[in-house]
Order: C-alpha cells, then sequence, then structure tokens
C-alpha cells in the first residue's frame, strides 16, 4: 500500500529545556525527524537521552520548569509549538494519541473501562452513548480482548498487565488517529504478550496509514518493527536513517556501541563490548560532543559540537570522526 | 562435550513446591459455615520442581511472569521455606544441618535481587553493608574489615574511596554492583540472580553481564540465573530451564535448546524474541495470556494455548522425561 509523500509530523530543530535551580537541562536540543503515512519510526535511547521529552513535546505534555524553546512541531503543516491550547486539545485523543509505559498512568482506577473509553470518543464527536459503546466495544475485539461486552463494564484492576496495555492502546485507537507517539508500551511486559501488542499496531499501520513513533531502549524491537531509526543521546540526535542501513553499517561510535552490548547469538559467552562510562548528567554536559568522554574515536575535534551531515539515502549523522563501513559489525546471520 | 559432567552438584532441588495460601477471616468462615461457596485461596507457585546444579555451572531459568521463577530462587537461597521437597547443598539436606554447619551452608547461597535501590539500605553507608555480614559471620576479623571492603569493591569495579557513600549517590548500575558486593562479601559458592540485569540501560547491562562472567572465572562461581530476557540467558548460561505456571517444562543445554526447542511453549517463546537481524518481521498473534495460577488449566498447564494441544493433554498431566541426552521436555507430543 502507498501513502502521499507529505510527511504526517515533521520535526524541525526542537529544543526542549528545562530551567531548574541546578541549571537549565537541555533535554531536547535541535531534534529533527518526520514520519509519513503508515510509516513506523523508531526512537532509541538510554535513560536521560531526551526520548521520552521528545515525545512529550509533540503532544504539547511538558509541564513547569519545561519549556519548548524553539523549533518546529509540524502536524500535517500546522505549528504545534504555537498551537493554543484549545487546539491542542481538539487534537489530542482524535488526531494524534499516546500510549505511555504505564498503563496504570494513563486509566483512572476509580472509573469503569466503558466510561473511559466513551468519554474519551464524545470528547471529540457528537455521538450517541449507545454508539460510542458500540464503537469501543468493536476496538476492545480489535486488540485481541475476549469477550469485550463483559470487559467493559471492569474496573482497571481486574486485568492483568498485558491486558491494561492493550486497553490503553484501545484507547488511543479509539478515534482512528493519524499518529500514534508510544512510549515504550511494551517494555513492562512479556514477550508473548508484547508479540501480541507489536502484532496489533503493525496491522493499524499498514491498513490505516497511522504514523507511529515508538519510543524505545529495546534496539531488537525496533529492529523488527520500525521503518527508520533515530538514535538519541544526551538530547541530540545522533544518528538517524533506515534502520537496515542503521543497525547494518553504524557509523557513529555510540550506534556501533549500543549494537555491540545487545547480547546475540554470534557472540554467545564472549565477553561483551561495553560502552566505558555512563550517560553524562544533563545538567553537566561536557563541552563539545557529549559522547566525548566515552568515545573511542575521541580527538581534539570532538571539543566542537559535531553538525549534521547528510549522508546518502536520508542518513544522517553527527560526528567528527565516523566509523567506516568495515569496522562495524556483522549482524547478519 | 561438557566439561561439568564429572563433577558434583552443588545444588539438588529435590521435588519442591511452593503454596502460598489465603486462608479465610472470620467472616469467610462464617460464611462457610452457612454453606457459602468460598474457600481459602491457594496459589501453587511452585508445583515438584527438581533440578541439579553442577559446580561451575551457569543455569538460567526462563519464564514469563507469574511462572514461579522468582519463587524457586528464593527457595534455593533460603529465602522462602518449600511447602513439600528438600534443597540439598553439596549433598546435604539444608533442613537437617544445625547450628554452624546451617549457618555455613546458608552463606554459600547468596543472592542478587532485581532493584537494588529496594535491597540496599538507604540508610546504611556501602562500607557498612558490604561490611556488615563479614563481620558477623567472622570471615574476616573487624580490624581488617577495612582493607576487606576495598578489595571486594576493586574486585566489582567500585572506587574504593566511595566507601562511606550512601546508595542514593550512585547510579543504576554502580547500585548493582553494590548488591554484588554485598553478595560477594561472605565468600559465597553459589549466586542466586534473580533479573539482576532488568533495570539496567542496555550499555550498563553489558557492563555488569561483562562482571557476572569475569567474577565467574576469578571465583569458580555457580549461578542460576534467573530472567526473562532469553537473549541475556542465551548469552550467558550453560543450560537453560523453562518454567510455566510453577512447573518446568523444558530443560536443555542452552545451544541445543536455542537451535531445537522440543515443547510447545519454548517454540512460542522463542519465537517472540525479538532479534537485532530480524527486520520488518510480520509479527503473528500467540494465543492467549498465561493463566491465573490460582485456577490452573486441567493436564498439561500450556494446553489451552497449545497450538498441538490434544484430548491427553487436558486430563493427563505431562512428566519431564529424558528425550535426548541432558535434554528433559514435559510434553504428550513425545510419547
Amino acid at each position: 500500500m502507498s501513502f502521499s509523500d507529505s510527511p504526517t509530523l515533521e520535526v524541525k530543530d526542537l529544543k526542549t529545556y528545562f530551567f531548574t535551580k541546578g541549571g537549565i537541562a537541555r533535554a531536547v536540543d535541535g531534534v529533527s525527524f518526520s514520519v509519513g503515512r503508515g510509516k513506523v519510526l523508531g526512537l532509541v535511547g538510554e535513560s536521560g537521552s531526551g526520548k521520552t521529552v521528545t515525545g512529550f513535546s509533540i503532544l504539547g505534555l511538558v509541564d513547569e520548569p519545561g519549556r519548548i524553546v524553539s523549533g518546529e512541531i509540524l502536524y500535517r503543516g500546522e505549528n504545534l509549538v504555537s498551537a493554543s491550547m484549545g487546539r491542542m486539545r481538539e487534537l489530542r485523543g482524535l488526531n494524534i494519541s499516546m500510549i505511555f509505559q504505564d498503563p496504570m498512568m494513563t486509566l483512572n482506577p476509580v472509573l469503569r473501562i466503558d466510561t473511559q473509553m466513551i468519554e474519551a470518543i464524545q470528547a471529540h464527536e457528537k455521538i450517541s452513548k449507545d454508539d460510542a459503546r458500540q464503537r469501543a466495544r468493536d476496538v476492545l475485539g480489535q486488540v485481541g480482548i475476549a469477550s469485550p461486552d463483559e470487559r467493559l463494564r471492569a474496573y482497571p484492576h481486574q486485568f492483568s498487565g498485558g491486558m491494561r496495555q492493550r486497553v490503553a492502546i484501545a484507547i488511543a485507537l479509539l478515534n482512528k488517529p493519524d499518529l500514534i507517539v508510544a512510549d515504550e508500551p511494551t517494555t513492562a511486559l512479556d514477550v508473548t504478550i508484547q508479540g501480541q501488542i507489536l502484532y496489533e499496531v503493525q496491522k493499524l499501520c499498514s491498513q490505516t496509514g497511522t504514523a507511529l513513533i515508538w519510543i524505545t531502549h529495546d534496539l531488537s524491537v525496533v529492529a523488527g518493527l520500525a521503518d527508520d531509526i533515530c538514535v538519541m543521546y544526551a538530547g541530540r540526535i545522533v544518528e538517524q536513517g533506515s534502520v537496515n542501513s542503521v543497525l547494518d553499517n553504524p557509523r557513529h561510535p555510540y550506534t556501533h556501541g549500543l549494537i555491540s552490548s545487545v547480547p546475540s547469538r554470534n557472540r554467545r559467552g564472549v565477553p561483551l563490548a561495553q560502552i566505558p562510562g555512563m550517560a553524562p548528567s544533563l545538567l553537566k554536559l561536557p563541552k563539545g560532543c557529549s559522547f566525548g568522554p566515552r568515545c573511542p574515536q575521541v580527538t581534539a575535534d570532538c571539543g566542537i559540537i559535531p553538525n549534521i551531515s547528510m549522508l546518502d539515502k536520508g542518513r544522517q549523522l553527527r560526528c567528527h570522526n565516523p566509523l567506516d563501513a568495515l569496522v562495524s559489525p556483522k549482524l547478519k546471520d | 562435550m561438557d566439561p561439568n559432567a564429572q563433577k558434583q552438584s552443588i545444588v539438588t532441588i529435590n521435588q519442591i513446591s511452593k503454596r502460598f495460601v489465603k486462608s479465610l477471616d472470620l467472616a469467610g468462615r462464617i460464611a462457610q459455615r452457612f454453606g457459602a461457596d468460598i474457600r481459602e485461596e491457594i496459589v501453587y507457585a511452585v508445583d515438584k520442581v527438581s533440578l541439579e546444579i553442577q559446580d561451575g555451572e551457569v543455569v538460567g531459568l526462563v519464564g514469563e511472569s507469574g511462572c514461579g521463577k522468582s519463587t524457586l530462587g528464593r527457595v534455593v537461597a533460603g529465602v522462602h521455606e518449600p511447602s513439600d521437597g528438600k534443597v540439598l547443598f553439596r549433598g546435604q539436606e539444608i533442613d537437617s544441618l544445625t547450628g554452624q554447619d546451617a549457618q555455613a551452608a546458608a552463606l554459600k547461597i547468596q543472592m542478587i535481587f532485581q532493584d537494588p535501590m529496594s535491597s540496599l539500605n538507604p540508610r546504611m553507608r556501602v562500607q557498612d553493608i558490604i561490611g556488615e555480614a563479614p563481620v558477623v559471620h567472622g570471615v574476616v576479623d573487624s580490624k581488617d574489615i577495612t582493607n576487606y571492603v576495598e578489595e571486594i569493591m576493586l574486585r566489582v569495579g567500585l572506587d574504593p574511596s566511595y566507601a562511606r557513600r550512601y546508595p542514593h549517590q550512585f547510579s543504576g548500575g554502580q547500585r548493582q554492583r553494590i548488591g554484588i558486593a554485598r553478595a560477594l562479601a561472605v565468600q559465597p559458592d553459589f549466586l542466586v540472580c534473580d533479573e539482576s540485569v532488568a533495570a539496567l540501560d542496555v550499555s550498563i547491562q553489558a557492563q555488569v553481564l561483562n562482571l557476572f562472567m569475569r567474577l565467574r572465572e576469578e571465583l569458580n562461581l555457580t549461578y542460576l540465573f534467573i530472567s526473562h530476557d532469553l537473549g541475556v540467558v542465551e548469552h550467558l548460561s550453560d543450560r537453560v530451564v523453562i518454567m510455566y505456571l510453577g512447573r518446568v517444562v523444558e530443560i536443555a543445554p542452552t545451544s541445543e535448546l536455542f537451535a531445537d526447542p522440543n515443547h510447545p511453549y519454548t517454540q512460542a517463546l522463542l519465537a517472540e524474541v525479538p532479534r537485532l537481524e530480524t527486520r520488518q518481521r510480520k509479527f503473528a498473534p500467540v494465543k492467549g495470556e498465561i493463566p491465573s495460577p490460582i485456577d490452573p488449566p486441567s493436564g498439561c498447564h500450556f494446553h489451552p494455548r497449545c497450538p498441538q494441544a490434544s484430548a491427553r493433554c487436558r486430563e493427563e498431566i505431562p512428566v519431564l522425561r529424558e528425550i535426548a541426552q541432558k535434554r528433559f521436555s514435559a510434553c504428550h507430543l513425545n510419547s
């Protein structure tokens, strides 16, 4: 299936800073990417890399002391950074929805599932309660919940963790959004449940053309699901491109380090390549390239923040001393 | 093939069961007397599990949440008493030991937990967290403790100058190292690691996994490594045990298990593991979820989700049988 070329979402040079007592934390510092209809973008990074704040910025959910300082978030050409609160309310849940890591955070524990789902439909549409319930029932069935009629009358605590996450996903799907931002939705789940959920979202993207941003720290999930990938480190995207090109031939030393630290069947029992040290605090970032102190390729040039360089086929890279193709590990069996 | 084959077993788990009973309160007992249909809720967390672990071996224990893997680990580590069955350490029944012998055996089996923040006392300095147990148990003299703690901290990759700090002053990976140091301080032979790297970032996880492998070489340790992450288990273990709803469904040497899983549950589990090498895959839905251990399905626990289930699977519990050398599986399809 092919969709029109104009991207559903375009983020341009987004900067979201947190103005704390300890100083300015540049959680998102000049991030640009775009997602097209029916495409899946994997946003990968470790804790504190700014991937969640990027997601929150798109939905307009950044709270004090955080603020979007500059940049544009274009949803079908409309800039969400300058959109009014009222306009954001219209868009959220109808055109853009979010799935959070912890479904207990999304679901209200004292309301039944049907109340919460019908509310989400009626907030955006003049529709009778019965019709809304009918749609809620259909969507619950779609995400693989058995006997949806009975389950609609249940409270969140009566569901298991995997079922709860599926309810949260069902609520995100209710109004057939154009864009879903999913923030580590399967991290807390078992692999078989994760497989069920990946199946549902994959079906949704290919059938309805929903664009999906999948935020995760798990490279192997992104490898199977996404079309494109952005690797974030300390608030900046260090490398981006198609999944195959980035994972088969990582050019940034951080991407390379991340891939080599994942246990893989080819290297069983052999010590894993490890990235020395740990991610820096956003309040005390090193000068120049933030990865410099942990980087095996570091040179004097790295004292200056590297610019984004464009490679072929939409690959982008932020590094003074990129690895060449030969150094990279061969992953294919 | 296996160099550990001739060695003696360090820990033998013999028909261990662990039941958790939620007994009726007064109101419940009265209601029951008047004929209400309520009874005690019994969770069969671990159901007649037997396992032998050889000296120097790394055994990976895998299963989904609620399958009883953590409970089994805790029974082995002596945190929980088993409801039935015995745990033998170097051939001796741990329950039958008394006094000094019992204490010595308990010290030799240590446990490392998932969340170091909730398993380290936030009000104790690192030097006391690591140093308390070896002094109490007479492993080292109290006047040598500073040097001893320093030595252990170096061994797990912590800077000894941080010995006077508190746990909250460390990062997640460092805290996990403190947990490992505390376990090592009493010079154990056997470590039960319960999801010990699950909460860590990928690059930190690699560091801690490498530490586990280095310590195993240096100190000749044996691990029972409990994890839901098959990638980690595949990397680290010599042998893998797969559990489902309290029962062991398959035991096999790691490479054989991943190359040729026998039990339908193992096959389903392995098919779902995301891998870096698989791109743009078509995900397929897996049937159902893990049922509640309060009311498990009859016969083979896996039959409601099993694509190959027959009438026999609903009635008869399959026993764990040897299907090839060193390979065990509990499935009726093998007979």
